[in-house]
């Protein structure tokens, strides 16, 4: 009964056919590519949501309504959805104004186009990601690069403007589509030349070479050993915590020297750095630990006879508390394997309970550009002033952000604090993020903001493409009165 | 009917949502919206009175589309003198509006949709309760209830897509006019012309919706190279308009041409005023502006400053209301 390619709504009983590319009379569902979809509305956070007496809504509950209204509950306006005026120079497509305890506020809301932008991405894991400098792929094409190492993380910078636009068309279009995906939440696979292959999901475990890391280090081998060498004594008389950065020894260890531990005549394959820390004694790898190392024993050396003695308890552990092997030495002081006693299962396990979930996290950093603040100031400068002294707060989709010290509006903001699907982007190719300034209305006017242009909160409410998001309780409100989010100073 | 059978029976799960019915975070307003009909509705007056209203409002409310939707087909047939009558209450009203120019243009009873269910949901509402003042803006189709001595402005938009006002009109209570609705090419419905915005005062929503569109249709250069047209079924298979070709695309007109075409629509809203089917209306093309029918309500048509006018916020508001009595919220 549906003609050619258009697909028919059920949503309401009107039953519209809708051809590719169009809407239903509605205006809110579509025709994309063949499928049905629900048109992305303007997306306002309504904090009252969050706090759970829901707007008025009868019919759901199925409860009688005696006709009385709500008081109006709290709603700030994102910026997803609003539109751009790109490139003119002309006023932010919302210039909204509320009452904030009695002080006029508003609220510019806008979408900022960004060729200067990227993602830096924190990946918890100790495992080898590849060289720094390495260049990281997608799809075979360059969209960023190694940059470091964090403690207990790797740290990788993707996109940036030289590979939106400095490289080629094709570059420019994987990264852009990279950092999409990225920002919006979804998975990312990528390449690290000489290095790992990596999938990337903002706010879930990093899967390494086809591993998925699921905790975090408690620390190297050595700080290890200082932090549960009081829990050790007594009940084991060496522990070696295996490490592919910093091995450590307990009995050797200055901590363990502290407490007294009498050497085992231990030997350990690798190079001592200083007293109980060895370097270079195994490799990277998916084995213990973040090591290439599968066999605990193979990193040990044979006891030292004038030291060691028969009966010797030896405990050896990752840095993880994942693995972990309880030895006795026979009488020609060979570790034997053995059931781990009860009293050091608790040390082990405390070292698994301290290492933390492991996780991809995702930070937009981006620049708001010159024709962007000219919409929501005559004269664009004003408004990075007003940043930098705190009056104007910025937030990407309610999220906050850091502002980093120095010229220009340069920003970050965490990814999986904004709401879903929150980035766009145009063929440019650049990325089309939400942005807010929030300030009060007395210093809109100082900054020669486009006053003629605020209208109020409740005008846009009668929208029907407005869609109405319980606001993020670990998010501060964007409207309440405490200073923007600053990094030094406020 | 004949299309919800259709659907039911090719065993398609029908997702069909609920209307939403809430008041707006003012804590005043009603939001009703149901599929493609989205209200705003304001009463004024004793706070049980505006109570008994609204939930007279909501009461009503939940079966209006499927009551126009059982009889859409035949909603979706031009309105021939002699042809066949609908039988819902709503779709009389459409039916009604429509039948003074079935004669000598195309024209069906969907032309009347907006206005008509504006119409319906306020006068359960003054049916319901004594309101000083009400009312429901259906996407920019506005049915107004004023009791003597009360008067609303509404502001006019020049560009649905672009909300700015080019205008104001204040209807006082012994204005006849209780309906404003406004038409144009840039909004979610078709039309034939290349008017930006034709906004017209008459004694009913449905009335004025129907008139505004047979004036929007009317502001046109037929043949002028620069207006795109395509068959509105090329769009939208179902529409009303069929292989009629509806407007897309506006581009470079001389003034001259702008003039042109303001004056067809205005000649043509200067016969509806004569004839009493309206009271008023404003046209706006290219930032020119027409106004026929004044002063019978008190219009002002040119640059208004935007603060003190409250600005509006999107299409679906192809005229906004202001009310000047309480000042801006």
């Amino acid at each position: 009964m549906a003609q050619d390619d258009a697909v028919r709504c059920d949503a309401c009983p009107v039953l519209c056919r809708i051809k590719p590319g169009r809407t239903g009379a509605c205006d809110r569902y579509a025709n994309q590519n063949g499928q049905l979809v629900r048109v992305d509305p303007h997306v306002v956070l309504d904090r009252a949501l969050s706090h759970g007496d829901a707007v008025v809504s009868f019919l759901d509950s199925g409860q009688e309504w005696d006709g009385t209204l709500l008081s109006g509950p709290d709603t700030f306006v994102t910026a997803i959805g609003a539109g751009t005026t790109y490139p003119d120079y002309k006023p932010a497509p919302f210039i909204i104004s509320s009452q904030v305890d009695g002080v006029d506020m508003v609220t510019v809301v806008t979408e900022g186009i960004f060729s200067y932008c990227g993602a830096k991405v924190k990946i918890d894991t100790d495992r080898h990601m590849g060289p720094e400098r390495s260049s990281v792929r997608a799809q075979g094409e360059t969209v960023g690069h190694v940059t470091t190492s964090e403690y207990g993380s790797q740290m990788l910078s993707i996109g940036g403007v030289r590979h939106l636009t400095g490289g080629s068309r094709k570059e420019g279009n994987v990264t852009c589509e990279t950092l999409l995906n990225l920002c919006n939440g979804k998975a990312v696979e990528l390449t690290i030349d000489k290095g790992a292959s990596l999938v990337v999901e903002a706010g879930k475990p990093p899967i390494v070479d086809g591993s998925l890391e699921e905790r975090m280090r408690v620390g190297c081998g050595s700080a290890t050993i200082g932090m549960f060498a009081q829990q050790w004594f007594g009940k084991v008389d060496e522990v070696v915590v295996v490490d592919d950065h910093i091995t450590g020894v307990l009995s050797e260890h200055q901590a363990g020297k502290f407490l007294g531990v009498a050497p085992t005549g231990i030997k350990i394959k690798g190079r001592r750095s200083t007293p109980g820390r060895y370097f270079q004694v195994a490799d990277a790898g998916t084995g213990w630990g973040g090591t290439d190392i599968n066999d605990p024993l193979s990193i040990l050396a044979e006891f030292n006879p004038r030291l060691a003695w028969p009966g010797l308890r030896l405990l050896m552990v990752s840095t993880t508390g994942e693995d972990y092997a309880f030895f006795e030495l026979d009488e020609a002081l060979r570790p034997v394997e053995k059931q781990l006693p009860p009293e050091l299962a608790g040390s082990v396990a405390r070292i698994k309970e301290n290492c933390e979930p492991a996780l991809c996290t995702v930070l937009f950093m981006a620049g708001a550009g010159g024709s962007l603040r000219a919409g929501v100031t005559e004269n664009p400068v004003k408004l990075t002033r007003s940043v930098k002294e705190a009056l104007t707060r910025v937030t990407c989709g309610g999220a906050p952000v850091y502002i980093w010290p120095g010229g220009g509006i340069t920003f970050m903001v965490e990814v999986t604090r904004m709401p879903e699907n929150a980035f766009g982007y145009v063929p440019t190719p650049a990325l089309v993020a939400p942005i807010e300034f929030t300030l009060r209305l007395a210093d809109y006017a100082t900054l020669g903001g486009h006053t003629g242009h605020v209208r109020p909160l409740s005008s846009i409410v009668p929208d029907t493409d407005r869609r109405a998001l319980p606001a993020r309780a670990d998010n501060p409100w964007p409207l309440s009165p405490a200073p923007s989010t600053r990094g030094t100073r406020s | 009917m004949a299309a919800l059978a259709g659907a039911v029976d090719s065993g398609d799960t029908i997702v069909r949502e609920p209307p939403l019915m809430r008041s707006l975070p003012d804590g005043r307003r009603l939001h009703l919206h149901d599929g493609p009909i989205d209200l705003i509705v304001e009463a004024f007056g004793e706070a049980h009175a505006i109570r008994v209203a609204y939930r007279a409002a909501i009461e009503r409310f939940p079966t209006i589309l499927d009551e126009l939707c059982s009889e859409l087909n035949l909603l979706r047939q031009p309105a021939c003198p002699g042809g066949s009558w609908p039988q819902g209450v709503i779709a009389r009203r459409m039916r009604r509006a429509v039948a003074p120019y079935g004669d000598r243009t195309f024209i069906t009873p969907m032309a009347a949709v907006a206005g008509a269910v504006a119409e319906e949901v306020l006068s359960v509402m003054t049916s319901a309760a004594q309101l000083s003042r009400a009312y429901v803006n259906n996407g920019g189709d506005i049915a107004l209830h004023l009791k003597p001595g009360h008067h609303f402005t509404v502001g006019m938009v020049e560009r649905p897509d672009r909300p700015s006002l080019f205008g104001a009109v204040r209807v006082r209570s012994a204005h006849p006019s209780r309906g404003i609705a406004t038409s144009s090419w840039r909004g979610r419905s078709f039309s034939l012309g290349i008017a930006d915005a034709v906004t017209v005062l008459a004694a009913s929503a449905a009335v004025a919706d129907a008139a505004a569109t047979v004036i929007a249709n009317a502001v046109d250069l037929p043949g002028h190279p620069a207006v795109v047209r395509v068959p509105a079924c090329e769009l939208d298979p179902d529409s009303d308009l069929a292989s009629l070709r509806v407007t897309c695309a506006v581009g470079e007109l001389e003034a001259g041409e702008v003039t042109q075409a303001l004056s067809a629509g205005a000649s043509v809203a200067r016969s509806l005023c004569a004839a009493g089917l309206i009271h008023a209306a404003a046209l706006c093309l290219r930032g020119k502006t027409r106004a026929v029918g004044v002063p019978v309500p008190e219009m002002t048509v040119g640059a208004l400053d935007p603060v003190a006018s409250g600005h509006g916020s999107s299409r679906a508001l192809q005229s906004l209301h202001l009310d000047s009595q309480r000042g801006r919220s």
